[in-house]
């Protein structure tokens, strides 16, 4: 059992941060890599990325979205409550290395995945740009520890309400313009990678996205993780979840998202009727 | 015991009741119900106690069987699980999963002129008997040597290895990549073929003996098998299966609806998705289902596929029906249930709609040509033969592969061409000091009982090591 020991609810209760005790997994824990929680004996096993990690304490963080069923069930579980299952690490770790300036583009939750990516650039003394994102003011997360992470941060909404009025690949634009950027990572919704990609190609610059294929194992033995990168097939779980952003097949990915659309629905429906959240 | 064979062979073999294909097609409840006592004791009197019985010789695990069917003949179902016990410490998994038409039946003397002796069918019945009736003893405690073991993997050869040398006195504990142990035994072959709570009551007496089990290890990642010596093991058994799927790698593979069979099956079994809603792991219901090769993977494929609601099942195989690996048992109930086989055809591409969901599968006639390595005749394509099957889901069952996870993570051990795991065949023992391998991830995907015969051998030489050195 793994309990939560801090709960915070996040972008008007559509994104909830756990802190959880789990001292093995903190203590491997690298930037980049994701867990599988699985909250109850007929729960799904939900990957999520691991925000930030406490090797001391013994805790990891992971923030997510609720979207569905799974997470909306994540977000009824209290402060002093338990997963029953966390598995982790898991995936290949983000290669960090002194580059010069670097690019991290985050949008919704993404952000939260990049964070811990951000911190590491800059301690390795790269000149970090980050460029977050989100629908509207009230939906940006993590805007004060972005700030910190980095050397220079742009705030985008796609409404308007809050920093740059669109989206984050205009401003990564500029930034293309005006810096000699070395890496861009990108990090959010897959049409949000997908564009990020379009135009760091465009300048030619090497592009690091993460892709968060539906999976079961995590572990390499199912292949229901299956993305296409260059033409192969590779498993996003134990061959990523990182990638060169330029040879992903982004179409794919958001066809195979799609996979359980129907199932989804009617689960989401059930939990709400039964009076979950 | 010098009565006549003739005589004896006048008592038919007993079969096995088994639920209305009509009816279990669509449960997924266990197929064969298990003897009675009396149809158990009938059965029985059929062996004739050969003074060398030609059955042992091809039972992997040498179970002592006119030995305890001796016992079922008279009555003494203890006497008769303690027999078996000495040999084989999975019987209920056995009984039902062994092939035992190549095994031991195959070698069943009875088996040149008539029907084999039902070996399976009994050991089923005494392990169930057992289970259900027995007084729940277990060997009793022997003295603590205070060494470690860590046995990684929790599948017929881990559980194998774990109990065999608890029972020697040494500490164990079982690290476990899913949430739940039992292996293949646990996500891979299904409710219908082999309930769980069988296995979960095999793991329950493990643990009784002393026996530690830390599910959710993925070892490689969460530790590392260095870092378990550093822990303090003194020595590491590695039976991690052969859990790396398969692909057919075709154009239109990765569409919405081809799944491998591990996922098939992991989604269905492990995760219950079968009870989905109730259960939240979701899984497609095709309708019209194909499902590529045809081993035990294949055949629980494409009944799982029934029993989740589908109308049509085909079997697609590039060989004949004579090649088919599967267990006969399983070939022969899935044809009960309505599978059909498509034999010597070879699929060479999916085709999908614009959701990028499977529609139909492009196939290509095969005909035999020479044996090959193998000894089986090799499948040759018919030039132009190409034609469509249309389906709305697929499943891959072509074999698995080594799962690179934790050997590419652990320096000094010799692996094959193939990343198998070497291993010394005698005792199991791998190129780093300490470190033992077996089962599946040693054989490439083979059976349960080779996989616990593995095990067996394993943890003699952990024993001698643990005592002697290495
Ligand atoms: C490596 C990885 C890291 C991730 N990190 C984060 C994170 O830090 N924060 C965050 O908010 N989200 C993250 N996700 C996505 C998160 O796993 C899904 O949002 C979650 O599984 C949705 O479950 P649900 O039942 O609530 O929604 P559902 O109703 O099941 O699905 C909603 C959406 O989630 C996707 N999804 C469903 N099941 C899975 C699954 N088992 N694996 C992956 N995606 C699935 C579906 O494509 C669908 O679009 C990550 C995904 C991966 C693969
Ligand atoms: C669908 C199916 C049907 C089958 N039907 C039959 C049958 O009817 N009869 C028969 O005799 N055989 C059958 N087999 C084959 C048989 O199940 C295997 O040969 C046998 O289970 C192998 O045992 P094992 O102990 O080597 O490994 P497995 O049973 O594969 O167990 C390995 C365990 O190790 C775990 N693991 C893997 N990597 C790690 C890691 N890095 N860290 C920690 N744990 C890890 C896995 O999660 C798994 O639990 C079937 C196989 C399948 C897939
Ligand atoms: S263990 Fe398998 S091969 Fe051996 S006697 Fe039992 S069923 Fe037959
Ligand atoms: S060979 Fe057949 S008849 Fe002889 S002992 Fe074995 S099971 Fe009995
Ligand atoms: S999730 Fe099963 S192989 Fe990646």
């Amino acid at each position: 059992m793994f309990e939560i020991v801090k709960r915070q609810e996040m972008a008007d209760g559509t994104v909830v941060m756990n802190e959880i005790s789990a001292p093995q997994i903190a203590k491997k824990a690298k930037p980049g890599q994701f867990v599988i929680l699985k909250a109850n004996e007929t729960g799904e096993r939900i990957p999520l990325t691991m925000a930030d990690t406490d090797p001391e304490k013994g805790i990891i963080t992971i923030i997510y979205q609720i979207v569905g069923k799974s997470t909306a069930l994540f977000k009824s579980l209290k402060t002093g409550d338990c997963f029953q299952d966390v598995i982790g690490p898991l995936g290949k770790p983000t290669h960090l290395e002194k580059l010069g300036t670097v690019v991290c583009v985050g949008g919704g939750t993404g952000v939260a995945v990049m964070h811990p990516i951000t911190r590491g650039l800059k301690e390795l003394g790269n000149n970090v740009f980050a460029v977050i994102g989100a629908r509207n003011k009230d939906l940006l997360i993590l805007e004060d520890k972005m700030k910190a992470a980095s050397n220079e941060l742009y705030v985008c909404t796609d409404d308007g309400s809050y920093g740059h009025h669109g989206f984050v690949t205009d401003v990564l634009k500029d930034i293309l313009e005006k810096e000699d950027v070395k890496l861009v990572v990108g990090i959010g919704p897959v049409p949000m990678m997908k564009f990020v990609c379009k135009v760091t190609a465009e300048y030619n610059v090497k592009t690091f996205v993460s892709l968060n294929a539906i999976m079961v194992d995590g572990t390499g033995m199912c292949g229901c993780c299956r993305v296409t990168v260059g033409g192969k097939t590779r498993f996003a779980c134990v061959d990523g979840p990182e990638f060169e952003g330029h040879e992903v097949d982004f179409d794919e990915l958001m066809q195979r998202l799609q996979a359980y659309k129907e199932e989804e629905a009617i689960a989401y429906e059930q939990f709400k009727n039964a009076g979950g959240l | 015991m010098a009565q006549k064979a003739g005589k004896k062979e006048k008592i038919p073999r007993q079969g096995m009741p088994e639920q209305k294909p009509e009816v279990r097609r669509r449960n997924f409840k266990e197929v064969p119900l298990g003897y009675t006592r009396e149809l158990a004791m009938k059965e029985a009197e059929r062996c004739l106690q050969c003074k060398k019985p030609s059955c042992m010789e091809d039972c992997p695990v040498s179970v002592d069987i006119p030995g305890f069917i001796k016992f079922i003949k008279e009555g003494d179902f203890s006497g008769a699980i303690h027999k078996i016990w000495e040999k084989n410490a999975l019987p209920a998994v056995c009984g039902r999963v062994c092939p035992q038409e190549m095994q031991c039946e195959g070698n069943c003397i009875l088996g040149k002129k008539g029907e084999p002796v039902a070996i399976g069918n009994l050991e089923r019945f005494v392990a169930d008997y057992e289970r259900e009736n027995g007084k729940g003893d277990i060997p009793e405690k022997v003295e603590r040597t205070g060494k470690r073991v860590a046995v990684v993997g929790s599948g017929p050869s881990g559980l194998t290895v774990a109990g065999d040398l608890v029972l020697k006195g040494h500490d164990v504990t079982i690290f476990e990549a899913f949430h739940k142990p039992g292996g293949v035994l646990v996500y891979g072959i299904p409710e219908f073929r082999l309930p769980k709570d069988i296995v979960y009551s095999e793991v329950k007496t493990l643990e009784k003996l002393g026996v530690k089990l830390e599910c959710n290890n993925v070892v490689g990642r969460s530790v590392s098998v260095d870092e378990l010596f550093e822990q303090g093991y003194d020595a590491v058994y590695i039976g991690v299966g052969a859990g790396l799927p398969s692909f057919l790698n075709i154009p239109g593979e990765n569409s919405i609806g081809v799944y491998s069979a591990n996922e098939y099956l992991t989604r269905a079994n492990l995760m219950k998705a079968y009870l989905f809603p109730e259960y939240d792991t979701p899984i497609a219901r095709g309708k019209n289902v194909v499902v590529l090769g045809a081993g035990n993977v294949a055949m629980d494929s494409a009944r799982t596929a029934m029993r989740l609601g589908a109308d049509k099942v085909r079997i697609v195989y590039r060989r004949s029906r004579q090649e088919m690996p599967a267990r006969s048992a399983e070939i022969h109930h899935a044809e009960e249930e309505g599978i059909e086989f498509y034999l010597l055809t070879a699929p060479t591409r999916f085709i999908s709609d614009d959701a990028g969901r499977v529609i139909s599968m492009e196939c290509l006639k095969m005909e035999l040509g020479e044996p090959d390595d193998s000894g089986r005749r090799r499948p040759i394509p018919i030039e132009g033969s190409e034609f469509e099957l249309e389906c709305d889901m697929a499943v891959i069952a072509v074999g698995a592969g080594a799962n690179p996870l934790l050997t590419q993570s652990t320096e000094d051990i010799e692996l094959s061409k193939w990343g198998y795991i070497i291993a010394d065949p005698d005792t199991g023992k791998t190129t780093k000091k300490a470190v033992w391998a077996g089962g599946d991830i040693v054989s490439g995907q083979a059976t349960v009982i080779l996989a616990m015969g593995a095990g067996r051998k394993v943890s003699d030489s952990i024993d001698n090591y643990l005592k002697w050195g290495w």
